[in-house]
């Protein structure tokens, strides 16, 4: 397929052609920037595309600009083509416009709390130095990727397909920093407070707040490390949290600030937003912060997305159609990939790449052959070891999280 | 008050090399514009194109609701229902 590097020109075409209508609907050369027709998907709200372009951050090649300020941005799915995704080209999402440039010398990580046993500041060089590196291939995912496609739409970031990446995350064990403080006997919630803040004095501060027993999971990580470099300015630096297996806002970029407490956080962005309709997913359950109708979101769902493929493309008669793509889910790891090359009459077993660990994205690959002419329809679905599979259509929920609907990729034999 | 928080918004937006395309968004010009502009205060104007066509008059309204309930706005209840039709007239569901 081809490789549709951004220009300035092309956009400028592109989003002149889409303001008028002009675009043949699901045909390859004509997709939007960052529309996800193209990927077999639901298509994004027309404001949204007429609205996003490609733009690139300092530091950042170009990626799919929703907003500016708070900066969010979106990675485009070329990108997915392989199993780690670039810090360059890795997405950006903040809710927050106060976002200060931490350097690294002046930045310290506070760790207390009721539940702790005592109070400890730790520098970078501390953090390096005083605790055993640890290191986890995880994808970091927003909650809301994918939201852009939920019908009916929903309010929010209108994201596409690329609010995720996979990285090698290197840092301290979050439970060996919790250790030197102490852990009391009952200890419940680990809240985390980055250095970014609100505009206004009166919008919550984004703070979150983390089970326990995640906490102190072997593979929860106070990153200072991304794919071997610093972390980008955009992704966090100096640290933030890895908590691999549950969705971004987790995450907490420029961590400054971990308390150990004994009592539920109840700050907007744990008891308002983040929530889904209680019991409507089978992912983990956050015992501490249930209310009667909702709960938060917590780790992904299965999931994969098709690369090597554009919805609306021609492939010549007797040449196989090459499926490619990657697969995640929660943390339980990859099972099984099938390709439908029929509309999901027939599935087959693709081949799986390389295993990165459990958290991390799992390539596959399917060639299928094209013996006759006519339209096709390429479906993928990955299966979790845990049993869980993509769905076919979507469960909807009034904040847009966890969409992991199937691909419907159109192709013509030609 | 209202007004130097825009100011200092506006100078923020102005000295931040990463911001500086956001000059370009500009909200559509028909009536209730002015009061819409207040939303430029937290964050920039394409959060609001990005969120059409599909919201009613209801649904901007909840939205502006939920600026000014969870995160503070400085918005006069009075001008909730203009920014609500401006939105609802120019980016809201046909």
């Amino acid at each position: 397929m081809n490789d549709r590097r951004p220009d300035a020109r092309r956009r400028q075409l592109l989003r002149g052609a889409g303001a008028l209508g002009m675009l043949a609907a699901g045909r390859a050369l004509a997709a939007p920037v960052g529309g996800t027709a193209s990927l077999g998907l639901a298509e994004l709200p027309d404001g949204t595309l007429a609205e996003q372009m490609l733009y690139a951050l300092p530091g950042k090649v170009p990626l799919i600009k929703k907003t500016f300020r708070p900066p969010n941005f979106e990675t485009p799915v070329q990108y997915f083509r392989s199993a780690i995704t670039p810090n360059k080209a890795f997405f950006v999402r903040w809710h927050l416009a106060g976002i200060p440039q931490v350097a690294a010398a002046q930045w310290a990580l506070k760790v207390g709390g009721d539940s702790a046993e005592r109070e400890l500041t730790l520098n970078l060089d501390q953090l390096k130095k005083d605790f055993k590196p640890a290191q986890v291939t995880a994808v970091c995912q927003c909650s809301g990727n994918r939201r852009g496609l939920f019908e009916p739409h929903v309010a929010g970031v209108e994201w596409g397909a690329g609010a995720m990446g996979n990285a090698v995350w290197r840092g301290a064990r979050l439970k060996d920093v919790l250790a030197k403080a102490g852990v009391k006997a009952g200890a419940l919630e680990v809240v985390l407070d980055g250095a970014d803040h609100a505009p206004l004095e009166k919008t919550p501060d984004f703070v979150k707040s983390i089970p326990v027993d995640v906490a102190l999971s072997d593979d929860t990580l106070i990153a200072y490390e991304m794919n071997g470099e610093p972390l980008p300015h955009w992704n966090g630096f100096p640290v933030r949290l890895v908590v691999p297996g549950w969705t971004g806002t987790y995450w907490v970029k420029q961590l400054a600030t971990v308390k150990v407490v004994s009592q539920p956080e109840k700050n907007f962005w744990m008891s308002t937003a983040y929530r889904l309709p209680r019991g409507r997913f089978s992912t983990p359950t956050f015992k501490s912060q249930l209310y009667a109708a909702n709960e938060p979101i917590t780790a992904m769902v299965v999931n994969s997305l098709v690369t090597s493929l554009q919805s609306g493309q021609q492939v010549a008669r007797g040449k196989p159609i090459e499926v490619r793509g990657v697969a995640w889910d929660g943390g339980s790891g990859i099972a099984k990939v099938e390709v439908s090359p029929d509309t999901g009459a027939t599935w087959l077993p693709a081949k799986l790449g390389k295993d990165r660990g459990r958290y991390s994205f799992r390539e596959f690959a399917l060639s299928v052959p094209t013996r006759e002419s006519g339209a096709r329809v390429i479906m993928a679905r990955a299966t979790s070891t845990r049993g869980e599979t993509q769905v076919n259509e979507l469960i909807h929920n009034p904040a847009g999280y966890h969409h992991n609907v199937i691909q419907r990729i159109y192709v013509e034999v030609v | 008050m209202r007004a130097l928080a825009l100011v200092a918004a506006a100078a923020a937006i102005a000295t931040a090399p990463a911001y500086a395309q956001e000059d370009k968004v500009v909200l559509k010009d028909a009536p209730g514009r002015d009061k819409a502009q207040q939303c430029i205060a937290c964050h920039s104007l394409d959060y609001i194109q990005m969120n059409s066509r599909f919201l009613d008059k209801a649904g901007w309204t909840a939205s502006v609701n939920k600026m000014i309930n969870a995160f503070g706005a400085p918005i006069a209840k009075e001008d909730v229902d203009a920014i609500a039709s401006y939105l609802a007239e120019n980016y809201g569901k046909r």
